[in-house]
């Protein structure tokens, strides 16, 4: 499979969110506003490709060899939120300003089903090194992608008048709903 | 509070899934049909009522700095359990959850009851709240996996209401349906609380 058709299938096609239903928590809190929806959509990216990179080695280089891939969900929990605390330590330290802009998304990112998620499919999609990372790359951009569009939409709502009932989930899930069947468009543009 | 509302608490007033919102990936994802809701359900339910009974008996025993990372590794060692049991009894159930089985380990409602809950209270009031978190959670995914299979697919439980001449609407089985109708559920909800709660 070329690296072409995982991008359009992971960005596009399956996409993480509206297709897949990972990440849908943060999907749904944090869509509020452009911006930060930004700065959650940088921090995704980055714990994301790092995460699919590491427990692809961890798992063929330790887990196999050992016959204890039973235990891929707890090593791999702890990768995710070891690394999530190490990149947090190397950000303050070196590049204080993207920790300024990251800062309050990255000890979110340990609970994103998204970055758990992706990390187990791509070792039951059977991918290479290099497959997985770029997955896992098109995967968080297709994320960040989802979480824009549903933020531009929601800071236009915020000056129409909805009933009362349908103010703040409700009406979020539906038009997630929505954009989930623009998506389904995409099908069938990747064999 | 007494047992018996530690126990309805997370049935209706603190529903984790229509009041709440906690743990909507797998909400969403495995409510195609509804015998994946009740499977869905208990494996979650299993997993709450473990960690809470044993996150509550460690309480004293867990440094508080550490906390999370402890709370998460216990609730990774149930996940694996319930995981290795249903791929050896449930294999078609399993499947068809897939990759959501080893997500309960992020579920939100585990978490947040360890935090919120188990972590200041005795053993049996902690196993009496992850067991009515975790009954409301199967009861509420339940319901719409139902709502989604009869609109879908004519049917609830593989049981076919329907007559074979009328149309189903297949986009509820499909994610957008997900969505929609979880939307729409909230809003019954909402409505029926503020309803009953004058």
């Amino acid at each position: 499979m070329d690296y072409l058709n995982i991008i359009i299938l992971a960005l596009l096609v399956n996409n993480v969110v509206l297709a897949q239903f990972l990440g849908i928590c943060p999907f749904l809190g944090v869509s509020g506003k452009i911006s930060t929806s930004l700065g959650m959509g940088g921090a995704v990216v980055f714990v994301m490709a790092l995460a699919n990179l590491v427990t692809y080695l961890v798992y063929n280089f330790i887990l196999v060899p050992l016959g204890i891939e039973f235990m891929q969900t707890i090593t791999f929990i702890l990768i995710i939120a070891f690394l999530v605390q190490v990149v947090e330590i190397i950000l303050k330290k070196s590049v204080p300003s993207l920790y300024q802009a990251l800062g309050i998304y990255l000890p979110l990112i340990t609970t994103n089903c998204a970055v758990l998620g992706i990390a187990l499919l791509a070792i039951q999609k059977n991918y290479s090194l290099v497959q997985s990372v770029v997955y896992s790359s098109a995967t968080a951009v297709g994320f960040t992608f989802a979480l824009i569009l549903m933020a531009g939409i929601r800071e236009q709502l915020e000056l129409l008048g909805t009933p009362k009932g349908m103010k703040g989930f409700p009406l979020s899930l539906i038009i997630a709903g929505l954009l989930s069947m623009a998506f389904m468009g995409f099908s069938g543009l990747v064999k | 509070m007494s047992n018996v509302s530690h126990f309805t608490n997370g049935l209706v007033k603190s529903n984790p899934t229509f009041v709440l919102v906690l743990g909507t990936c797998p909400t969403l994802a495995v409510t195609t049909a509804a015998i994946n809701g009740i499977g869905m359900g208990a494996a979650t339910t299993f997993v709450l009522v473990c960690s809470n009974l044993l996150i509550a008996a460690l309480k004293n025993v867990i440094p508080d700095k550490v906390r999370i990372a402890a709370f998460i590794l216990i609730i990774a060692s149930f996940v694996t359990v319930v995981d290795l049991v249903m791929k050896a009894y449930t294999p078609d159930l399993y499947n068809t959850l897939g990759i959501f089985i080893p997500l309960i380990v992020v579920n939100c409602i585990i978490l947040g009851r360890a935090e919120a809950f188990a972590q200041k209270n005795s053993v049996f009031p902690a196993i009496l709240d992850g067991l009515g978190m975790g009954i409301g959670f199967t009861l509420a995914i339940t319901l719409l996996a139902s709502v989604r299979e009869l609109i879908g697919n004519g049917s609830i439980f593989n049981v076919k209401l329907v007559s074979d001449n009328i149309s189903t609407f297949l986009l509820f089985i499909l994610p957008p349906g997900a969505f929609i109708t979880y939307g729409y559920l909230i809003a019954i909800m909402n409505r029926l609380r503020a309803r009953y709660s004058n």
